[in-house]
């Protein structure tokens, strides 16, 4: 009796995937075939850049940030094709995390979305390890609000620390502008353990506590900030520009007056010359100058990362340095691995 | 029992069929609630994923780009750390419960130990985590490998496994065991010829669960290392390794709304393969279930 039904149940749920499989299938096919054609186009570029270095093999270990994730699985996604030898494992624990392994000597590669911390630095200097900080791309920290905000286009960084901070006790916009609405603010800001939380907490906050409770939603996952801000006109929230980015048409993006009475809104020209300030901010990743000696793997995907971390910015959302700026860096590590 | 009152009233008998039809709807509003959110997710995912499940992305590593991002590295790590976990977790949970059922004396320090084992069902997996990046990482120097993972994995659904267990073995009637003693056998020839057989429907649904879980988990293993990309599937207890959640997560949260499809495809594929262990262990039981 038992197994019947158990048999039922399954026959049931297998026929309702199958019916559901049969309606989802159809209409997808058309746009994923152009996709494919113009990756394919970007995918070739990129591997046919570095062809003529020797064969190298042995592990490279990246680990940290998980905003800088989507360059580092281009970087090495692209590197795979060039050094299929080289086994590279990337991980995203966050800036913090990974730092917390690089110090100790455990990665060869540790991402940043943020400097690394004077306490970090102590610690690598106790394990005797060095690092040379390579910048890999901007990101533009981009303050948004709802499309069916009617009464913003631009935030002066004082009304924007008194939307934010603790002590200024505004809860209705029109406490911070009478010009606004009586009505509430509602905050999305990403979580405190977050390196974009660190960097406006620092630039725009100084340090000084954010609002909590009421009105304001704190959320690791950036999708859930774009999904809340959305659909309330009385929303106000940031998060790196890719996010903005991809989902222009239901947010819209405040010019930041830092007091010159000129407000700037993030693009690629503005974050890229750095006339949208003071919200853009370098990524970076952080690798071993002793490993990158010894293991002359660690070196090439230092090398290869700087070749083509301009690329993989833009594919992935964000805005890439000027060229002269990866030369630099390359001449840095050629000389700190002795090479 | 009292003779004149054997014979309820009319009314009495009205009141308990009234009782009983608001019970039996108010039970069937609660199994559809449960269908119909279960059928909301599935529909969706479908939706969303069937039309990224392909051969491709069945045989794809990571990749950067929608259309040749894939899930193999995932597959074969989740399923690699099962093949370690289960055999660990299955046999050394089934045998704490074995000892604390029938060997153990039962005392107070027994029952210490089994509300303790019940508590720790409910620590969160986090905590697991770090416990594992403590001992297997650290302690025994495993490093950030496929079998500090599986170990894990096995520590947190070790005391389900051992409470279901412990429940199945307690339901075996009591006569099977005085009748093998009772004709000769040690108390280890009762254990394993008729214990283990008539309780093993009982394990296994317990085990499911168990495992079912242990495939789903992400934080832990972000803890002890999983990687989030790599292009090498595991080759040894020692290699680096991913499991699909790790990947689907990823992908969740990547800005391009085009990702949430390739992560919708990824669920499709865990669901699969969930199911197909769930019918493997389901089989196993009924086999054993028609022996008794």
């Amino acid at each position: 009796m038992k197994k019947m039904k158990l048999f039922a149940l399954a026959a049931l749920l297998m026929f309702v995937m199958g019916v559901l499989a049969a309606c989802g299938s159809e209409k997808e096919e058309g746009t994923e075939k152009s996709e494919e054609s113009k990756n394919e186009a970007s995918a070739n570029e990129g591997s046919e850049k570095s062809e003529e270095s020797e064969a190298l093999s042995g592990p490279v270990a990246i680990d940290g940030s998980s905003t800088v994730l989507p360059i580092m699985e281009y970087l090495t996604y692209e590197y795979n094709q060039v050094q299929p030898d080289v086994k590279t494992t990337l991980n995203s624990s966050g800036s913090g995390g990974g730092f917390e392994k690089s110090t100790v000597g455990e990665i060869d590669f540790s991402n940043a979305s943020r400097p690394i911390k004077d306490e970090e630095k102590a610690t690598a200097e106790e394990n005797g390890i060095e690092f040379v900080e390579l910048e890999l791309a901007y990101d533009g920290l981009s303050v948004v609000v709802s499309q069916e905000n009617d009464f913003l286009e631009n935030i002066t960084l004082e009304e924007l620390r008194k939307v934010f901070l603790a002590d200024s006790g505004a809860t209705k916009w029109s406490d911070v502008n009478p010009d606004w609405p009586e009505e509430p603010i509602t905050i999305y800001s990403p979580g405190h353990d977050s390196g974009t939380f660190d960097y406006f907490n620092e630039v725009i906050l100084e340090e000084k506590p954010m609002r909590e409770g009421e009105g304001v939603t704190l959320s690791e996952d950036d999708n859930t900030l774009v999904t809340g801000i959305k659909s309330d006109p009385y929303a106000i929230g940031y998060f790196g520009y890719a996010y903005y980015a991809a989902n222009q048409d239901s947010l819209k993006v405040l010019g930041i007056d830092n007091g010159d009475g000129n407000p700037v809104k993030p693009n690629g020209d503005t974050i890229q010359d750095g006339s949208y300030s003071p919200l853009s901010r370098p990524l970076f990743t952080y690798v071993n100058v002793s490993y990158m000696k010894d293991k002359p793997q660690v070196y090439d995907f230092a090398k290869y990362t700087l070749e083509n971390a301009g690329a993989a910015a833009e594919e992935v959302g964000y805005v890439a340095l000027p060229e002269e700026k990866y030369q630099e860096q390359l001449d840095e590590i050629k000389e700190k691995a002795g090479k | 029992m009292n003779h004149q009152n054997v014979q309820p009233s009319k009314n009495q008998i009205k009141t308990r069929v009234i009782q009983n039809v608001i019970f039996r709807s108010l039970f069937f509003v609660a199994i559809t609630i449960a269908l119909v959110f279960l059928a909301l997710l599935i529909y969706r995912i479908l939706n969303q994923g069937i039309g990224y499940v392909t051969i491709d992305f069945l045989k794809n590593f990571p990749a950067p780009y929608i259309d040749k991002a894939g899930i193999f590295a995932g597959i074969m790590g989740s399923l690699s750390m099962m093949a370690i976990t289960a055999p660990v977790a299955v046999v050394v949970g089934v045998s704490t419960a074995l000892y604390l059922e029938e060997y153990a004396a039962q005392n107070k320090f027994t029952r210490f130990i089994q509300v303790n084992v019940q508590n720790l069902a409910g620590v969160p997996s986090i905590v697991f985590g770090l416990l594992g990046l403590t001992f297997f990482v650290y302690l025994f120097n495993f490093g950030y490998t496929l079998i500090a993972g599986a170990l894990t994995m096995s520590l947190l659904v070790l005391p389900v496994i051992v409470v279901a267990a412990q429940e199945a073995i307690r339901s075996v009637p009591k006569e099977l065991r005085e009748a093998s003693i009772g004709m000769g056998a040690t108390k280890w020839q009762t254990i394993w010829r008729i214990v283990l057989p008539a309780s093993v429907p009982g394990i296994l649904t317990g085990s499911i669960l168990a495992l079912s879980r242990a495939i789903g988990e992400t934080a832990p293993l972000i803890i002890v290392g999983a990687a989030t990309a790599i292009y090498t599937i595991p080759d040894s207890f020692l290699s680096k390794y991913t499991v699909m959640p790790i990947q689907i997560y990823s992908w969740t949260s990547r800005p391009q709304a085009e990702w949430q499809n390739v992560a919708a495809a990824g669920i499709i594929v865990l669901l699969v393969i969930l199911l197909v262990m769930n019918a493997i262990a389901v089989w196993i039981r009924n086999k054993f279930q028609n022996r008794y």
